[in-house]
């Protein structure tokens, strides 16, 4: 896509309602919705009612035209905040407010089985995420800091995982919450997003980081600040490198890498901005994996919304 | 929770006369009035606080100007004032404002609590759980947390 020439906007496709509550996060399963395999999405949300608590996390498929609810799986205590695929569509990770992550494996099509639960590292783990290719998982929490931490097999029973990085105000992190994380399609680039009003984006070295089992530092590349004036809740990298993010301002932005940066530093400018995207703060944007131009959001008005992005030359229209 | 109060003697200050609200002439009824200062004032004025049989406005807690309206962008900032710097109840009033401001403004709204700068210890993490809506969401799913609210919000429902 030319990004510099052409005129980009993001036109609404679907609205997906059903969750009686907020939705507090969407994810596209990896290698859905190419090649004749349907797009499958799934989304989060809790039923607020002060006396019982219902956690449920649906799965939605695109059928045809449509997108349908195909199943659900049960087991957090409470509200399930986040839920991310590995790379190979084989493990979910959900997070819940009860501090803990559970670790799903898919049985089959729409089966699900819980296979781990890892309690609190941290308190108040906003989210966790998995390194695009690599079995690390990312969480970064209200106390503004992220960590990764590998999974180390340990010999006997205990497999533990270990906390190799924490990226924090000392290294340029985020001076607030960190509500969101996401990484480019080579794995070499992280954007995090926060109640700071700020994205940042993160590098590291991705030969170092293969040759040493993930073990790799980050270090702070570029900040985007002044594009939203309230908490940024969620960031999200296509495949083609446009980061989409969305806040509780109502709007979604993206931005995309421009060709006016300096040699060493990579510069980001915006693309296009998308006011009232929702009612509602949006809680969660996602990029489909394998149609580029797919966006999903969630928000708190309770709906998620397919969105497409198309240029004003019309070449980038494709259809479900 | 100790019977020690954490303010044995608050100040109690009168309460402010209600001012009548004249209803404008030649006005579309159908039209939505714009929320200002006073209405949200009138929605937060009475709430009981949770250690004395005072409402919230009576003890200095809100007053009128400490609320900043922008319904144009659908804005609310709150700031309160507890009635002593180490406070501890400083985060049940926080939650009961957001709550009943939450029920009584429509869905539309950004509403901003905060503590009073300079009169708070620990007022940066208070300002912090806050305006972290899952930290809300999760105090609201404490049943003992919630009974609290309600008991001070009953009073400003009359």
């Amino acid at each position: 896509m030319n990004f510099a020439d052409e005129k980009f906007e993001l036109i609404e496709i679907q609205r997906l309602e059903g969750h009686t509550d907020r939705v507090w996060s969407v994810a596209w399963k990896p290698g859905s919705g190419g090649n004749g395999v349907p797009a499958l999405l799934a989304s989060c949300s809790g039923d607020k009612t002060f006396s019982s608590f219902d956690a449920a996390t649906a799965i939605w498929e695109n059928v045809g035209d449509d997108f349908e609810c195909i199943s659900t799986l049960e087991g957090h205590e409470n509200e399930v905040k986040s839920v991310s695929w590995n790379a190979s569509g084989s493990l979910l990770a959900t997070c819940g407010r009860d501090k803990s992550v559970w670790i799903w494996e898919v049985l089959s099509h729409n089966e699900f089985d819980c296979f781990s639960v890892l309690q609190g590292h941290t308190p108040d783990v906003k989210m966790v995420h998995w390194h695009p290719f690599m079995d690390i998982l990312f969480s970064f929490s209200y106390d503004n800091t992220i960590k990764f931490k590998i999974f180390k097999a340990e010999d006997g029973d205990s497999d533990d995982w270990h906390c190799v990085q924490t990226l924090g105000e000392s290294n340029s992190g985020h001076t607030s919450t960190v509500w969101a994380l996401s990484f480019n399609a080579n794995g070499d680039k992280m954007v995090s997003c926060s109640d700071d009003l700020t994205v940042k984006i993160w590098g590291a070295d991705i030969a170092r980081m293969q040759s040493a089992d993930g073990n790799a530092p980050w270090t702070h590349l570029c900040t985007l600040f002044g594009y939203h004036d309230r908490t940024i809740f969620s960031v999200h990298c296509s495949r083609e490198g446009i980061i989409a993010s969305g806040a509780a301002d109502d709007a979604m932005c993206l931005f995309v890498e421009s060709e006016d940066g300096l040699v060493d530093e990579p510069f980001y400018k915006l693309l296009l901005k998308k006011e009232k995207a929702h009612d509602m703060d949006v809680n969660a944007v996602q990029w489909c994996s394998a149609e580029n131009t797919l966006l999903a959001s969630a928000s708190d008005d309770g709906t998620v919304k397919i969105w497409q992005l198309t240029s004003s030359s019309g070449n980038e229209k494709l259809s479900l | 929770m100790n019977s020690g109060l954490i303010n044995a003697n608050p100040i109690v200050y009168g309460k402010k006369e209600r001012r009548a609200r004249t209803a404008p002439v030649d006005v579309d009824e159908y039209a939505a009035e714009p929320i200002d200062q006073l209405e949200i004032f009138d929605h937060i004025r009475d709430i009981k606080d949770p250690e004395h049989p005072y409402s919230l406005e009576e003890l200095k807690v809100i007053t009128e100007d400490a609320i900043e309206v922008d319904d144009t962008k659908s804005h609310v900032r709150v700031a309160f004032t507890p009635t002593v710097e180490h406070c501890s109840m400083a985060t049940v009033i926080g939650l009961c404002l957001r709550v009943k401001l939450m029920r009584c403004l429509p869905p539309r709204y950004k509403v901003d609590i905060s503590v009073a700068p300079g009169t708070h210890a620990t007022e940066a993490a208070v300002n912090k759980q806050l305006n972290d809506k899952e930290r809300v969401a999760a105090a609201l799913e404490n049943p003992n947390l919630v009974d609290m609210v309600d008991e001070c919000l009953a009073p400003s429902y009359e």
